[in-house]
């Protein structure tokens, strides 16, 4: 067993009187895909923003890639990226210009080739010069992940990547995380929709009032459960198969770049 | 501090002053409402104000550029809230670069946006009839006192853009400092005012700065003004500066 890529230990942090995470505990697997599942409020993007190094936790201990986030940070954001539950691209700039603008901060060279590359292998080349207040959410998103695959960084981080996405735009932003995942990228992604963990996770933790109550693969968490019994159910189409059959575009989405806030108007 | 803390201020730079000359509405606006005063004062009340220069335009310059420094430095506040706000911020400072020229990149632009507009509203007077035989090292003491204003006041601005809970929070703090040069030697002498008001102009920091600008643009030899305008902003600087760095350290910890 190789050592794991983000170790979580009694991790604690209180905004004023109220305690968010009390004594958080998990580890994830080098290029394993790892989702913290938990309703609004539960205090997952606090547990982000601590393995970000964007906020110092109260007590306890965390480290990705081996280095503590507290008194190694530089090197723990060497070794990451960030995609935050809002969309951080910039609206004013086009959205070659965000990736260049990121690409540059990472002191790459051939930024404008690094650009062209993510914008072709994100469907956004056409797209690319255009400002980014025209687009529409599902393409802020890819753009937003583009930028944060630059530089290529061995743990990636998605605060609710798929909130307030259609749901075309949830299938691709599920392609690419399982994409990552392939070539290795170890991604813990937060979300409070159980039907995006058991698609995309290797492994589920459960943070519910700021503790982890359930920690394991998807069969694992299943034997949590009664044993199932078997009813016989007629299979009627979830209004998403009904929604992807009739605009015809459930699993080529990805392909589609012409989608704009106009398009779609 | 990282070692590259100047490539990445400069790449920052980039960024913002593209986003000024994407909206140069923010360079106009912040140019027109002391234009507009000037307009104004030396046309409307101008001639019912004894001032003992024969140009009032050349009297009037010097509060009218710190008018629009102070409101300049309004959006310097609304960029940076902005950022915060869109999740930009988070990004920059989760990726491996000197935090702090996240801040200096807006500090700087603000400096270059109002420079900006100060060309505007010099060349409107000299258009008024603005005068001066000030010599090139005279212009050089008038812009870096202006570049220090901005600056002193531009730190209270990231206070205010780090600390806002609104966008009209984080652009409404500059009113207050607009309204300053009105109680000061700025428009009218302050020998004609009222005992407590007349001891509040002389002793506000924005009297000292335009008595020093009316004196280099006048040829007049600078006085013990110039080290009060100094003093002055040297310590606004010195403390909003302070204050901006413990709001920053508050929002990331």
């Amino acid at each position: 067993m190789t050592a794991a890529a983000i170790r979580v230990e009694g991790i604690e942090k209180s905004y004023k009187n109220l305690h968010v995470l009390r004594g958080v505990n998990f580890e994830v697997a080098p290029g394993s895909i790892f989702a913290l599942l938990g309703s609004n409020g539960a205090g997952k993007t606090t547990m982000v923003k601590i393995l970000s190094t964007l906020l110092k936790a109260d007590a306890g201990s965390a480290a990705v890639e081996g280095f503590d986030v507290a008194t190694e940070s530089l090197k723990v954001r060497q070794s990451i990226s960030l995609t935050g539950q809002f969309a951080a691209v910039d609206e004013v700039l086009s959205g070659k210009e965000n990736l260049v603008l990121v690409a540059k901060l990472r002191h790459l060279k051939n930024s404008g080739q690094i650009a062209d590359d993510l914008l072709a292998q994100f469907s956004l080349t056409e797209a690319g010069s255009r400002k980014v207040a025209s687009y529409s959410g599902g393409m802020r998103r890819r753009l937003d992940i583009a930028m944060s695959l630059i530089g290529n960084p061995q743990v990636i981080f998605l605060d609710e990547p798929t909130t307030g996405l259609d749901p075309e735009a949830r299938l691709e932003v599920w392609q690419i995380v399982k994409n990552l995942a392939r070539q290795g990228t170890t991604v813990l992604l937060t979300t409070q929709y159980l039907d995006e963990a058991e698609q995309l996770a290797d492994r589920i933790a459960i943070l519910h009032e700021g503790r982890i109550i359930a920690n394991g693969t998807l069969a694992e968490l299943k034997q949590l459960l009664p044993p199932a019994k078997i009813e016989y159910v007629e299979k009627q189409p979830s209004l998403e198969d009904i929604f992807l059959a009739l605009v015809g575009s459930g699993n080529n989405a990805a392909a589609d770049n012409n989608e704009s806030v106009e398009d779609r108007s | 501090m990282s070692t590259h803390f100047f490539t990445d201020t400069s790449i920052l730079l980039g960024r913002s002053m593209r986003h000024i000359f994407r909206s140069v509405d923010t360079i106009i606006t912040t140019a027109v409402t002391p234009i507009a005063l000037m307009l104004l004062f030396v046309y409307v009340f101008g001639g019912a104000i004894s001032t003992n220069t024969e140009n009032y335009v050349n009297y009037l310059l010097p509060g009218i550029m710190l008018i629009a420094i102070a409101s300049g430095i309004a959006y310097t506040a609304v960029r940076l809230f902005t950022d915060m706000q869109s999740g930009i911020f988070e990004r920059f400072h989760s990726m491996p670069i000197a935090r702090s020229s996240v801040l200096w990149a807006h500090v700087l632009t603000s400096l270059v946006a109002n420079g900006l507009s100060l060309v505007i509203i010099v060349v409107v007077a000299l258009l008024m009839g603005f005068r001066t035989s000030a010599s090139v090292l005279d212009w050089l003491a008038v812009a870096g006192i202006l570049a220090l204003f901005t600056l002193a006041l531009t730190w209270i601005a990231i206070i205010a853009g780090l600390s806002a809970k609104s966008v009209d929070g984080a652009g409404g703090f500059s009113y207050p400092l607009i309204f300053l040069p009105f109680i000061s030697s700025a428009f009218v002498p302050t020998e004609t005012m009222p005992g407590p008001v007349r001891w509040f102009a002389e002793n506000q920091p924005v009297t000292s700065i335009v008595n020093t600008l009316q004196d280099l643009f006048a040829q007049r030899p600078v006085d013990g003004d110039i080290w009060v305008a100094l003093a002055w902003c040297l310590g606004i600087l010195i403390v909003s500066y302070a204050f901006a760095t413990a709001a920053y350290k508050r929002r990331i910890t």
